[in-house]
């Protein structure tokens, strides 16, 4: 096991550079998330960590190591691919065996510790079995087997899930959390899945368009986004975003589009005039008399909550869950509040948290 | 509409109802072929089927018969049973035929396979030009082989050899070569076109069956911790043998029946040194009016032709890894 250090890392392929000076530290035994958009960088910077992509600027180290200029199979970590990249013509015990059967590990210890590693797994009963003869879930805990034989000091891990259905997803998920609690290996973990990131790690960190945008513990992230960009990508669904100006006339006050008007903390009324955003979780907002409007467009009951879409006056969109089983309908229009210390606010401009 | 203009059936007509289904008339036999998926089939399938009859099944049957018979050129013959083959068992000529078919086949098909091989792997890497290399490589396979073999009896001239003339400029010999009138040179300068011409195709081939080699599997293998030879003993060699297989069956068959370069370079000369079956057959039948026996010394191929084929089909179909459950 070994913490991972990034600092200032850079990179470019030909004249375009995708990653803008990217600083992360990975302490030991952490899980540690990577997520993003399509496109914002997260798995060319794992792959830079498992030495398949060159580093242009910037420092990685694995442990005490510089690893910048270290050979992938001298760096002791083990990826698992989005595909698995499982060997076809090898047997699963065969694939789970090659890391050792290239070291020339001793026959005897390559059996135990494939026999270990498919106990934990659950793939005892699948050892002869070819790749193409399992199912998606078996395939994905055969490379996780493959990375877990190695007993390496970091474990990357490229969208795992992304090619299994829900129902899987959600259970891999669990299983390779529980793997890590047991394990203790140092993990990184690239996704797109915002629950993925917020259910599994200990620490998330946003990117988004090749620089880092957050780095946090999930609740954190989720409480207080550091900008519109955190605060849009983390929760589901979606924040709410409502675009207005502070004003102070008789008590700080939000004012939006369309005559919406927030109440706020006494705190949050710095600079009356400036744009700003405001941004409500869809959970907390509430009925209330003396709420703003919003006219129901859409009800999706879920057994658990009701949600409902609608638009403000100013034409915005809203979106709200309740746990308890009002009767709405579309058309209806119905006044919502947000309790002033559960509300986000943005400058209008930056993005930034104020 | 209909039962709400007729209201509810009655009892009578349910009934009759009933029987009809039990009992369909049995619709005209012309509609019935129209909709029968074997007539169908059948239908689709005659064009092909009849191609087939009268320009492959016709002229072999024609051919192993004439291998019966004691035909000449201009004399349609008479069934003699296995007089052609019992005289060709006797003929030392006809055994250096096999002899140099067999030596001819193996020694160009390993050479093809081993340069074509590593042409593939070069071709795949990530090189410069990598599609005008690509193109140029296929140049040898589309050049009409009798064309390329006038190129090599020019290469190949006792006087005016390039070879010769560079290796003697150079001064690495002192004497020309005589490449097409001694029998081991004959052989070897023979192998050497051939394989020029054959490599293309083993070539391309192969490239195409490493490009179906997902790229994860070598990163895998590399942080698995894979040197560049180990990547190409445990992953691209095993995932390539399906491919190989079929080429090399191609690439067999087509040189066993090599006729035009042999032709065109020796004649089967110096001494029948370079005499492969099919230009004896050719010789004997064609140029020397024996139809009977040149048809025999062809139908003698078939069963070389046949263990080649066999050979592939048990020895190198799907791989156990292949089958089952799909994605």
């Amino acid at each position: 096991m070994a913490s991972v250090g990034i600092r200032e890392v850079r990179k470019s392929f030909g004249s375009t550079e995708i990653l803008h000076g990217v600083s992360i530290d990975i302490v030991d035994g952490e899980f540690v998330t990577l997520v993003g958009p399509s496109g914002c960088g997260k798995s060319t910077l794992l792959r830079m960590i498992a030495g398949l992509e060159g580093v242009t600027s910037g420092q990685i180290s694995i442990g005490e190591r510089v690893v910048n200029n270290v050979a992938p199979k001298e760096r002791d970590i083990a990826m698992v691919f989005q595909n698995y990249a499982l060997y076809p013509h090898m047997t699963v015990a065969e694939n789970m065996a090659f890391s050792l059967k290239l070291k020339n590990a001793a026959k005897a210890e390559t059996e135990a510790r494939v026999q270990r590693a498919a106990e934990i797994l659950g793939l005892v009963p699948l050892l002869s079995r070819y790749p193409r003869q399992l199912s998606g879930g078996q395939r994905q805990r055969v490379a996780m087997g493959r990375a877990i034989v190695r007993d390496p000091q970091v474990f990357l891990f490229d969208e795992p899930l992304s090619n299994l259905d829900a129902k899987l997803r959600v259970a891999m998920r669990a299983e390779i959390k529980e793997l890590h609690q047991r394990l203790k290996t140092t993990t990184v973990y690239v996704t797109h899945d915002q629950i993925e990131a917020m259910t599994m790690a200990d620490k998330i960190v946003v990117m988004h368009d090749g620089i880092v945008e957050q780095i946090g513990r999930p609740l954190d992230l989720y409480d207080r986004p550091d900008n519109l960009f955190v605060a849009s990508f983390i929760g589901s669904p979606a924040m709410n975003f409502l675009h207005g100006e502070i004003g102070s006339d008789g008590g700080p006050a939000f004012h939006g589009k369309g005559g919406v008007s927030v109440p706020l903390n006494g705190a949050a009324g710095a600079g009356g005039g400036t744009p700003v955003v405001l941004g409500a979780r869809p959970e907390h907002l509430k009925l209330s008399d003396d709420g703003f409007p919003v006219e129901i467009v859409v009800v999706e009951p879920t057994g658990s909550e009701i949600q409902i879409i609608g638009r403000t006056p100013g034409g915005e969109e809203i979106v709200a869950n309740f746990r308890e089983r009002h009767a709405f309908e579309p058309g209806q229009t119905v006044k919502l509040t947000v309790e002033p210390n559960l509300i986000h606010l943005f400058n209008g401009e930056t993005g930034k948290r104020l | 509409m209909r039962s709400m203009v007729e209201g509810a059936p009655t009892k009578e007509k349910r009934m009759a109802s009933t029987t009809v289904a039990e009992a369909p008339p049995r619709p005209p036999l012309a509609k019935r072929l129209q909709e029968s998926r074997g007539f169908l089939s059948f239908g689709f399938m005659l064009p092909a089927a009849l191609l087939l009859l009268v320009f492959l099944t016709y002229p072999l049957g024609l051919g192993v018969w004439l291998g019966f018979t004691d035909a000449r050129i201009g004399r349609p013959g008479i069934f003699i049973g296995l007089e052609n083959y019992e005289y060709l068992w006797d003929d030392s000529v006809f055994w250096l035929s096999v002899f140099n078919t067999l030596l001819y086949t193996v020694s160009a098909s390993i050479l093809k396979f081993m340069l074509g091989l590593w042409l593939a792997l070069l071709l795949n890497e990530n090189l410069p030009l990598k599609s005008f290399f690509r193109a140029v490589v296929l140049l040898p396979w589309v050049v009409p082989t009798v064309l390329s073999a006038i190129a090599f009896w020019w290469i190949y001239d006792s006087q005016f050899s390039i070879i010769s003339w560079a290796l003697i400029e150079m001064g690495i010999i002192d004497h020309r070569i005589n490449f097409l009138g001694d029998p081991t040179n004959a052989r070897a300068s023979v192998i050497a076109a051939n394989v020029w011409r054959g490599i293309p195709f083993v070539a391309i081939t192969l490239l195409a069956g490493l490009q179906t080699i997902p790229q994860s599997l070598y990163e895998a293998a590399t942080l698995d911790g894979a040197s560049r030879w180990q990547l190409f003993r445990y992953v691209t060699l095993p995932l390539l043998t399906p491919i190989i297989a079929i080429t090399m069956t191609f690439s067999v068959l087509f040189t066993f029946t090599d006729f035009q370069l042999i032709y065109v370079l020796t004649r089967g000369g110096p001494v029948n040194a370079t005499h492969l079956m099919a230009t004896l057959s050719f010789q004997r039948g064609i140029s020397g009016g024996l139809l009977g026996e040149g048809a025999a010394i062809a139908v003698a191929m078939i069963p070389f032709l046949l263990a080649a084929i066999l050979f592939s089909y048990f020895g190198l179909q799907r791989r156990k890894w292949q089958q089952g459950g799909g994605d």
